[in-house]
């Protein structure tokens, strides 16, 4: 049994990472092409740092995934304290719109977001379809994970924290501060963490409401529309790198930490 | 208190707008360092790839204007993108016909002549064409025929007998490419069947979306500019394209010819516009007047290998090219060729529908959209019924109506007992 | 009372940038291009119903094979010891975090015909298969990048799932079939059902992965819709039907999955 899961799960690890080794493979390619095989090179690496689209969208992508998903955390928090103190009819109602983004296909959200932008745009002249546009969409469906990785938590919470917090002395803004949200952080920094990768990834709603500005997941539509250039294979690989190293740092290191205590 | 923490939230808000505000007004109107739009088909301008100069740095250090650059894969694509989106574009390089649908949809700026000094530099012989009589609103960037892409090596017939028909050979079933937009793909089909490519004639259309369809299943996809990677990997056999791209492609893959049918083919010319609205029209034919430079247009030239309309730029082509009749085309071939011309809108809107057909591959029945939304609901009630375990007493009422020979019920019952 | 009022920046948020926008495509969806109230926009859908049984077809077949690989992994994980449980997950997360259009781009590579699995094929002389362009690719695609979708969900309700309960189910003489069959398999029903939703729901709406993989015979509704707001057939009012008719097909379809899911009402309930 034990050799049977471990055979299965290897192939599925084969298939997920399959195409992942392709394209560290053919970031090291000295051929331009996919077909050909024309040994190893670095250039590509350092034809990266020169490539002005490739950088350009890449700092728009993080530019706007940061800002985006800060606000859909702030928003989002204080949301759920305002749902909180909603009953009946009204929260209902409020959780199904919520519910909206998280439910409808992405392209559904992104095609009525590009109609309406379009139409602000056109009547009254602001709103351009941008980088602006592009903020508000990522936050509109970011927003639905920060609520909901955050509500839960904050429905655990002892009511009586805070009042205990007023009795003893703090205004309403001061014991929310220094009783409820301490309590709320961790939840907090998850959906943010949610909200942040949903939106760097985010392909087709960027799609439709970027107008003429340029995320890295756009970019490497256009690409892979005409001739992919190899730059991004290696942005890819880079980015990749850093994830594996990151994430694979912070496992050991709580796994060490968890035999240490256990001894 | 409860003032102030009014106040306090209303402040944080309106802080975090003004600061979006202020982003976005940061990147839209800042005046000393201004930015336009281009929007101009995939590889089709001179990057630096291959030792040229990047135009585009080159012109945001001579003159400062930065350039944001887009790319587009067909004339119907941009026109979506100009009307749906609210893509604010300062230059756009489109095709004849499409140029003429903008100009009749108010969609252009009448260009400042006096701007673009080097406009005296394009050939007279591309001025004043039919798309743009009085030539107010264009200034052409290339030319070109459309024609097929053949890999020698997977093709067995002469190169010089290949018409429009190859690509309706059952032979190379999956080894054919097409136009992944409707006005060429209609073009190759109304050319093969004889007719004008810019025929008014509804049933004509109607047939040659008759024709696309049967040669749907011999199609290995459709595709524009991934021609590319797909003849230049092997991937495919035929593919019709356009004559500029030869350049690209017989480097990257020596084995493939480009050939025009002897029937005749379709002639374009590809000319720089500015959209209503542009919010730097100065900047915009700058950057025009700046392409129309003989080094600029000559570089363009050079990498793209699209036929220019530049006089400067042609003269200082290498012999090779001037004389390849790929690119610069003897008078005979182009008497042969017909230029696109925009159609009226009704037509247009029929080509779109047949088009649509043609990739979906043609009309269904809406009945059978209506039984799986009907079916569904049907389901999603018998589910609620039966999660209530009223699901049994339906279908006990249901049999016993049965039993009673009602048509009726008998419909109902088979679909109950169908989904048990 | 007071408090209530924190309500207003997300409830005038929503209302403008999620409510607002589907009453315009709703409304888009009942006029033509003139502005006149119609249903033809309707009824020009109904031309394409090859299409929706296509994309219904592929993402469904995409999710029953993601629910067939999906999950014993998940059921392997939970097995594992409980700390290296987080690990494993990690690994199967990282793939994600790479753009997919990239990682679907890679697929051509491999799929295509002089690609890397006909390449080994043929050098092993077994001749050739045709993958890219059809339907499996497709298939393929979906099932790759919509895999851990069915993963996780289920993986975490198995790993909540109290070993008691299994050990009763043992010491009443239940073998291990009887007992997965059950007790774990009915306890996991709610993170299958969600596995589902997550996959079905992108898989029926993508246009990217029929796109890159499908070559041109494979269109489905995403395709369809981004050809009339962005592609080669602009109409943006048959484009709003579609996405309207699309939207019902998902709720449909979510409203029979959600009535097997207990806990879903439960939630509700609770939320309530």
């Amino acid at each position: 049994m034990k050799i049977i899961s471990r055979i299965y799960m290897t192939l599925v690890f084969i298939f997920l990472y399959a195409p992942i080794f392709v394209l560290i493979a053919f970031s090291f390619n000295e051929s331009r092409s996919r077909a050909v095989w024309g040994g190893a090179t670095f250039k590509w690496y350092l034809r990266l740092f020169e490539n002005k689209e490739i950088l350009t969208s890449f700092s728009n992508t993080l530019i706007l995934a940061i800002a985006a998903s800060i606000f859909a955390t702030i928003l989002g928090t204080i949301s759920v304290i305002g749902i909180s103190k909603t009953n009946g009819i009204v929260k209902k109602i409020i959780m199904s719109v919520t519910n909206i983004p998280m439910i409808n296909p992405e392209i559904v959200t992104g095609v009525s977001l590009m109609i309406l932008f379009v139409m602000i745009y056109n009547v009254t002249g602001i709103l351009e379809p941008g980088l602006t546009t592009l903020f508000i969409a990522h936050t509109t469906f970011c927003l639905p994970y920060v609520i909901l990785s955050v509500m839960p938590k904050f429905r655990q919470l002892d009511p009586n924290l805070y009042e205990a917090a007023q009795d003893l002395g703090c205004g309403p803004v001061k014991a929310f501060f220094k009783a409820v949200l301490p309590e709320l952080i961790p939840a907090i920094v998850t959906g943010g963490m949610i909200a942040f990768t949903m939106s760097i990834d985010d392909f087709v709603i960027s799609y439709f409401t970027s107008g003429t500005t340029k995320t890295l997941p756009l970019t490497i539509y256009s690409m892979t529309r005409k001739r992919i250039s190899p730059e991004i294979n290696a942005l890819s690989t880079i980015l990749f790198g850093i994830i594996f190293i990151l994430l694979a740092v912070i496992n050991i290191r709580q796994i060490k930490s968890d035999n240490l205590k256990e001894n | 208190m409860r003032v102030k923490i009014k106040r306090c939230n209303f402040l944080f808000i309106s802080i975090l707008f003004m600061c979006l505000l202020a982003y976005g007004c940061d990147i839209n109107r800042d005046n000393d360092n201004v930015t336009i739009n281009v929007c101009n088909w995939g590889e089709y301008i001179s990057n630096g790839t291959y030792g040229g100069v990047n135009v585009n740095s080159l012109f945001t250090k001579e003159t400062g204007i930065k350039v944001n650059y887009t790319t587009f894969q067909s004339n119907e694509e941009l026109f979506a993108k100009m009307s749906g989106n609210g893509a604010a574009y300062d230059v756009i390089i489109p095709s004849d016909y499409m140029i003429a649908r903008f100009i009749e949809n108010n969609m252009l700026e009448k260009l400042e002549f006096k701007n673009i000094p080097n406009y005296h530099l394009i050939d007279d012989n591309f001025k004043n064409r039919s798309y743009d009589e009085n030539n107010e609103f264009s200034v052409p960037y290339t030319w070109g025929l459309m024609g097929i892409f053949v890999n020698k090596n997977m093709v067995d017939e002469p190169v010089d007998e290949i018409d429009w028909n190859i690509l309706w050979n059952e032979k190379y079933s999956n080894k054919i490419l097409m136009f992944d937009n409707s006005r060429d793909a209609f073009g190759i089909s109304l050319m093969r069947l004889g007719y004008s490519i810019n025929t008014v004639n509804l049933s004509e259309w109607r047939k040659a979306a008759e024709e696309l369809k049967k040669q749907r299943p011999l199609i290995q996809t459709y595709v524009m500019d991934q021609i590319y990677d797909k003849m230049g990997n092997g991937e495919a056999a035929l593919a019709p394209y356009y004559s500029g791209d030869a350049g690209i492609m017989v480097k990257s893959n020596p084995n493939i010819k480009f050939v025009v049918p002897k029937s005749g083919t379709n002639m374009f010319i590809d000319a720089m516009c500015i959209p209503k609205g542009s919010d730097h029209k100065k900047e915009a034919e700058e950057y025009i007047n700046f392409m129309c430079r003989t080094d600029i247009a000559l570089a363009n030239s050079l990498y793209t290998n699209y036929s220019t309309p530049h006089k400067g730029a042609y003269e200082n082509l290498p012999e090779d090219i001037r004389s390849n009749d790929v690119f610069y085309p003897g008078d005979d071939i182009i008497k042969n060729s017909e230029v696109f011309v925009n159609l009226p809108s009704e037509i247009n809107q029929e080509i779109n529908a047949l088009w649509i057909q043609i990739k979906t591959g043609g009309e269904n029945n809406p009945w059978i959209l209506i039984a799986i939304i009907v079916s569904g609901m049907v389901l999603y009630i018998l589910v609620t019924l039966y999660k209530k375990n009223m699901f049994w007493e339906v279908v006990k009422m249901a049999s016993i109506k049965f039993k009673d020979g009602n048509v009726m019920e008998f419909t109902v019952g088979t679909t109950i007992l169908t989904t048990i | 009372m007071k408090t209530q009022r924190i309500i207003f920046p997300y409830a005038v948020w929503s209302l403008l940038f999620t409510v607002l926008p589907l009453i315009l495509m709703f409304t888009l969806a009942f006029t033509d291009s003139s502005e006149k109230l119609t249903i033809d926009n309707f009824l020009q859908v109904g031309k394409y119903s090859s299409v929706f049984v296509r994309s219904m077809w592929l993402g469904g077949f995409s999710t029953l094979v993601c629910f067939i690989i999906g999950y014993p992994v998940a059921y392997f994980i939970s097995k594992i010891h409980v700390k290296n449980q987080g690990l494993v997950l990690v690994f199967m997360m990282i793939p994600m975090w790479m753009s997919f259009l990239l990682r679907t781009y890679a697929w051509i590579t491999i799929l295509e015909n002089n690609g890397l699995i006909n390449t080994f094929l043929r050098s092993l002389g077994l001749g050739e298969i045709r993958i890219i362009n059809t339907q499996w690719a497709v298939i393929i695609g979906m099932v790759y990048n919509f895999l851990p979708y069915m993963v996780f969900p289920i993986y975490s309700v198995l790993a909540k799932i109290d070993t008691k309960i299994i050990e009763a189910a043992q010491d009443l003489g239940a073998n291990k079939q009887k007992v997965f069959s059950k007790v774990i398999f009915p306890l996991s029903i709610p993170g299958v059902i969600s596995g589902i939703i997550m996959v079905f729901v992108p898989s029926v709406s993508t246009f990217i992965i029929s796109k890159m993989l499908g070559g041109g015979s494979n269109l489905l509704i995403g395709d369809l819709i981004e050809m009339q707001f962005l592609g080669t057939t602009y109409n943006p009012n048959l484009g709003s039907a579609i996405s309207l008719v699309l939207m019902v097909i998902i709720m449909i379809c979510m409203g029979i999955m959600n009535k097997f899911d207990s806990e879903e009402e439960k939630r509700q309930a609770i939320m309530m």
